[in-house]
């Protein structure tokens, strides 16, 4: 099955408490903080390598698995890595980070679908530095094609896939015709989340995603990464969410230790009042 | 002036009171910009009867979708009702519960419109709505205007409190269901787990207790005589989460439940910023963790440092004993 990652560079979110915000409040001050790959876009591409390779013999593909990034030139480093764990082709497009919103990015996105053809769209469920929760969504509709969000579970047999979701209360199945879209949750990459067609049930994965070996990381210099214009894809550039202010949030000043549980539970009994 | 569509959430042929915080949020938006709003009531058998619940919240109109084909909910099949309802209505407001996030991004798209998720607040600059929304896991706000002429938001419930009944009967009007799109054939509905229990919603309990790592596969045995005796929600962090001590959809923090209790009780929880911003507005935090450095302790205000499988079952005892003597 041919399938296409979407993955977005982020500022790290482990370094979101020195987020600042630039001079009276316009723009958040990126500067001091690191860059990686979104990890839901990690996870994402985690599971489209197990969708296509028996779990037993993973160095062999049994499809295409295509990564594609909205951003600037440095975002080609991310490209690169994914190339290295297992994808077999990248594509960027360049933008600036500004320069788009989530409505955008899946209009961009839905053209390149339209010229790779790809039988499933697998993604991740925010992007943890706007926090949207968006793109795959809109890009579902766009496309009209069936989605599964917040997908913790993906099983591949003939018929199809079936996709267990997280919502509220518990967990939602549903099966999905190709082509279709999934945006995955925290615990597709545990160990028994996703069996391709032929990986045997009883294969058990490492929790977590893969690295890439020295070898894959010097061979991925070699792999396909193309480049467009993001003007080449959609004609119309404008953005339909516009930030204008940014605020810190209310600080929460520390409070006090107490020396032992009656101190606690006298505490929140006279002086919080909870309980 | 805005004409606002409140879309409706049910469970088992009830309104889930997350559509209430979705009310609350129309309301506001109302007396910020003028105008009325309308809820939408879909599903499956049963709807209509739901409907009835929310005729006394000030709606002009309740317009209610029943039919069979929306028993199960998928959103290749809401989506393009509430978008053929959304024609007559300037913004389009549902609550962030996975059902919000799940549907609304599909509705903008049909719409053409801008969406916020996950707002805070909504607030008006020189007569235009601006949301504001959580960025960063909490780290920064960022305040949106939506350039389409239709808007979608999505409303946290943490941030707006569950709307009031204020009288009145909205009139209910029936609803013709949406052909759905190519996307529906394509999927089916198999099942849906969900465990039933006593306990109160998460999201909208006034105690939580969570556990985290540190719990092992002791998670409910330690943590739910707590829960009993203060009748709090459970929630967990993401690494119990992942460890499968506590099911996925009890995760707190940026990428899982936000919630705000009155009391929220952090037992075994390191403190990592994703947790934080999941529970960082609650207004009383306790935190129990055997490491005094856990940054945790650095937003509690009451921080009990012991070996939580000592604590836990010990507070437990004093807040029966308590209960005994009153
Ligand atoms: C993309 C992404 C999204 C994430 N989203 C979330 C999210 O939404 N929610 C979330 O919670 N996390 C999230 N995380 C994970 C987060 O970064 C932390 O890894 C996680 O919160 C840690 O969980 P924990 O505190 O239970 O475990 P740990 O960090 O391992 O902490 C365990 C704590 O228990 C204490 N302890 C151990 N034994 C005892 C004992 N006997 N008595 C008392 N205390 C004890 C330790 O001192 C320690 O502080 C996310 C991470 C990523 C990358
Ligand atoms: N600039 C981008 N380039 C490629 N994919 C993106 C970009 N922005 C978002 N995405 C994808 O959309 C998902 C959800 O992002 P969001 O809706 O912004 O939270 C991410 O996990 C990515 O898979």
């Amino acid at each position: 099955m041919k399938i296409l990652v979407p993955i977005k560079r982020v500022a790290d979110p482990d370094n979101a408490n020195k987020v600042r915000i630039g001079s009276g409040g316009q723009k958040i001050d990126t500067g001091n903080l690191e860059w990686k790959l979104n990890p839901f876009d990690e996870y994402a591409l985690e599971a489209a390598l197990r969708l296509n390779e028996d779990g037993k013999a993973p160095k062999t593909r049994l499809g295409e698995v295509v990564v594609v990034t909205l951003g600037p030139k440095e975002v080609e480093t991310n490209l690169r890595s994914a190339l290295a764990t297992g994808a077999d082709r990248a594509l960027r497009i360049e933008t600036s980070d500004e320069q788009l919103d989530g409505h955008l990015v899946a209009l961009a996105l839905k053209k390149v679908v339209e010229e790779e053809k790809p039988d499933l769209i697998l993604m991740g469920k925010q992007a943890v530095d706007g926090d949207s929760n968006q793109v795959g969504q809109i890009l579902a509709e766009l496309l009209d094609y069936p989605m599964a969000t917040f997908a913790a579970t993906i099983k591949a047999d003939a018929r199809g896939l079936e996709v267990s979701r997280e919502v509220d209360g518990g967990v939602a199945v549903v099966r999905l015709g190709l082509p279709a879209l999934i945006t995955v949750d925290l615990r597709i990459v545990a160990p028994t989340s996703v069996y391709s067609a032929q990986t045997d049930r009883s294969f058990k994965y490492n929790e977590g995603v893969r690295f890439a070996p020295l070898p894959a990381i010097m061979a991925a210099k070699r792999k396909k990464l193309d480049v467009k214009a993001l003007g080449d894809l959609v004609s119309d550039g404008k953005l339909r969410t516009r930030y204008t202010e940014f605020a810190p949030p209310p600080e929460r000043k520390a409070g006090k230790k107490v020396s032992s549980v009656a101190d606690l539970v006298s505490k929140l009994a006279n002086e919080a009042k909870v309980i | 002036m805005s004409e606002i569509l409140v879309v409706a959430e049910l469970a088992e042929g009830a309104v889930r009171k997350a559509t209430h915080s979705a009310i609350q949020c129309a309301r506001r938006i109302q007396q910020l910009v003028g105008g009325s709003f309308s809820i939408l009531v879909l599903g499956g058998a049963g709807a209509k009867a739901a409907a009835g619940e929310l005729t006394s919240f000030g709606a002009a109109r309740i317009l209610c979708c029943e039919d069979a084909n929306l028993e199960h909910y998928l959103a290749e099949r809401y989506a393009p009702v509430v978008a053929a309802a959304a024609q007559k209505f300037d913004v389009i407001v549902a609550t962030a519960s996975s059902y919000g996030k799940d549907l609304l991004p599909r509705v903008a798209a049909r719409l053409d419109a801008a969406y916020a998720s996950d707002c805070s607040d909504v607030i008006s600059k020189g007569g235009q709505l601006s949301y504001k929304r959580p960025m960063f896991a909490g780290n920064a706000y960022g305040f949106c205007f939506l350039d389409t002429p239709k808007q979608v938001v999505g409303v946290r419930q943490s941030e707006f409190e569950a709307a009031q009944p204020s009288g009145g009967a909205s009139p209910i009007e029936d609803l013709p269901l949406a052909a759905p799109g190519a996307a529906a054939q394509r999927i089916e509905f198999v099942s849906l787990d969900q465990v039933k229990s006593e306990r109160p919603e998460l999201a909208e309990a006034r105690v939580v207790v969570s556990g985290g790592r540190a719990l092992k596969d002791q998670f409910f045995q330690v943590i739910e005589p707590l829960a009993n005796s203060l009748g709090a929600a459970i929630g967990a962090s993401r690494a119990a989460c992942d460890a499968g001590y506590a099911p996925g959809d009890f995760q707190v923090g940026q990428t899982g439940k936000v919630v705000a209790p009155e009391l929220y009780v952090a037992i075994g929880i390191s403190g990592a910023i994703q947790h934080i911003a999941g529970m960082k507005s609650s207004k009383t935090i306790v935190a129990i963790n055997k490491d005094p450095e856990a940054p945790i302790f650095q937003i509690a205000d009451y921080g009990l440092v012991a070996d939580l499988f000592q604590a836990v079952p010990e507070l437990v005892s004093a807040l029966e004993a308590r209960k005994k003597k009153s």
